[in-house]
């Protein structure tokens, strides 16, 4: 077993770290909204209740196992011995917080912050199963993401593991770096997405026999639009509370932190709106609103490290990859991805992760290589094992509802009744009978 | 064939780790954890291609 030390916390930082975490729960009511905002009215009460269960099974999962196996940094791990170096893999804290005293010392903040940050990273794959993932399978994969990928590599990444030891062991910059979570929150989201996505297979009437995707509109862009307003003050505090407590920066550079957020997400939205006007003819809402959460996503890890032109090139990067990898994976790759999950957290994410080697300030020599490591980390063991996972439990437990389910909608099948009652929906019009 | 492109994913993942804990040299070590990436991106165009495949076969 290895201890590693928390970055030393200020009076001042933790008197400041407090209210911008307790602000951190706008950016899942955000993307709550935008999910909700980008499906079909008649699965909008379901896919609102289903980001309350998330939001409910998350944080309980995390309090009673979840944190024992993350750790804050400041407390023993297991360790690997290679080649005469320890490198941490799982904490050794209690179950249930059982031992900790919660006050304004590190740890607990810690613990708060990532009591919303999980919550945050189960809400992501929502948005990839709408209108056919069951209420019961998005509760029991969520627990599999709270309890286990969630607090294992955010272990790796902030509670002192492996990866956070690059530096330290292998003379890799400062190790893997990441403040505000593009990776352990958006990344292992995002992946998640794209395993549900996978294992729940497309909308019924979304691809023709010959593969063409339908267009399946999202039935409210006022609740897109007011979820990314929403979100961004969110991910503001989230990129400035995750700085101080993981990277142990300065309290002032708060400012810096939500000017390059607030420039990452205005120049990702605006490059998104540019570049569906250039191929649509008119911008288009919700990419729009894509581009704008892939700018929130992507600031997360260098916000700290950027300059502010800087910050704008990586938003600019992120809405153009955004518009182009959703028209990937709908026209060429096959994936129903309708809130464009994939696109967004896991794509901006990776971006935001190389970023940090790319662009940022970020330290000495070999930044680069430990970021790629992490990157490797995502693809190669998050992805396998959500997706693995998740298909076990798609075994002992379907994930999609029943064919009849997709006709009614949601709202209907799973909860009784819709969420615009007064309001008369065809929602039969796009399906193939 | 998604079994197979998950897998080779894991063992792009497995180089990269090998590199990083074994290798000694930054040249070396730099190198091999690029190819791991080359691997599980390999890896991860077989899983997707797999996608593409399976829902025609169950038309």
């Amino acid at each position: 077993m290895t201890s590693l030390v928390v970055p030393p916390l200020s009076q001042v930082s933790a008197v400041l770290c407090l209210p911008l975490i307790l602000l951190v729960p706008f950016a899942g009511v955000g993307l709550a909204l935008i999910n909700t905002g980008l499906g079909r009215a008649r699965s909008a009460a379901h896919s609102m209740l289903s980001a309350i269960c998330v939001t409910a099974v998350a944080a309980l999962v995390y309090v009673i196992l979840g944190f024992a196996w993350q750790g804050a940094g400041s407390s023993p791990d297991h360790v690997l011995i290679v080649a005469g170096k320890s490198w941490g893999w799982i904490a050794t804290e209690p179950f249930f917080l059982r031992g900790l005293r919660l006050d304004l010392s590190p740890t607990p903040l810690v613990v708060l912050l990532q009591l919303f940050s999980v919550g945050l990273a189960a809400i992501i794959p929502l948005s990839s199963g709408a209108d056919r993932w069951r209420l019961g399978a998005i509760c029991a994969s969520t627990a599999l993401l709270a309890g286990c990928t969630y607090p294992l590599f955010a272990h790796w990444v902030w509670g002192g593991g492996w990866l956070a030891q690059l530096g330290v062991n292998c003379g890799l910059g400062r190790g893997f770096l990441d403040g505000g979570g593009s990776s352990t929150i958006q990344v292992v989201g995002g992946v998640t997405a794209l395993s549900i996505t996978w294992i729940l297979g497309p909308r019924r009437g979304k691809f023709s026999a010959d593969g063409m995707p339908a267009a399946l509109p999202g039935h409210n862009a006022v609740l897109v639009l007011l979820g990314c307003m929403l979100a961004w003050i969110g991910w503001m505090a989230l990129n400035s509370a995750g700085a101080m407590l993981f990277l142990g920066t300065e309290p002032g550079r708060v400012v810096l932190i939500a000017v390059n957020t607030t420039l990452c997400a205005a120049s990702s939205g605006l490059a998104a709106a540019v570049v569906t006007r250039i191929r649509f003819g008119r911008p288009d809402a919700s990419l729009s609103a894509n581009g704008w959460i892939a700018g929130l996503v992507a600031s997360s890890a260098a916000a700290a490290f950027l300059k502010p032109a800087a910050a704008m090139i990586v938003g600019g990067v992120a809405g153009i990859l955004v518009v182009w990898v959703a028209d990937l994976f709908e026209f060429r790759f096959a994936i129903d991805d309708p809130g464009g999950a994939v696109s967004v957290h896991a794509v901006g994410g990776l971006w935001g992760v190389l970023a940090v080697a790319l662009l940022a300030d970020a330290g000495p020599r070999g930044q680069w290589l430990a970021q790629l490591v992490g990157v490797a980390t995502l693809l190669g063991f998050v992805l396998p094992l959500t997706y693995g996972l998740n298909w076990l439990l798609n075994r002992l437990y379907r994930q999609r509802v029943a064919r009849e389910g997709e006709r009614q909608g949601m709202d209907l099948f799973e909860l009784g009744a819709g969420a615009y009652p007064e309001f008369d929906i065809h929602g039969d019009e796009f399906l193939q009978r | 064939m998604k079994l197979a492109g998950l897998l080779l994913m894991v063992a792009g993942w497995a180089i990269v780790v090998a590199a990083v804990a074994l290798l000694p040299s930054a040249v070396a070590r730099a190198g091999f954890v690029l190819a791991g990436v080359a691997t599980e991106l390999f890896g991860l165009a077989l899983a997707v291609r797999s996608h593409l495949v399976l829902p025609a076969e169950g038309e």
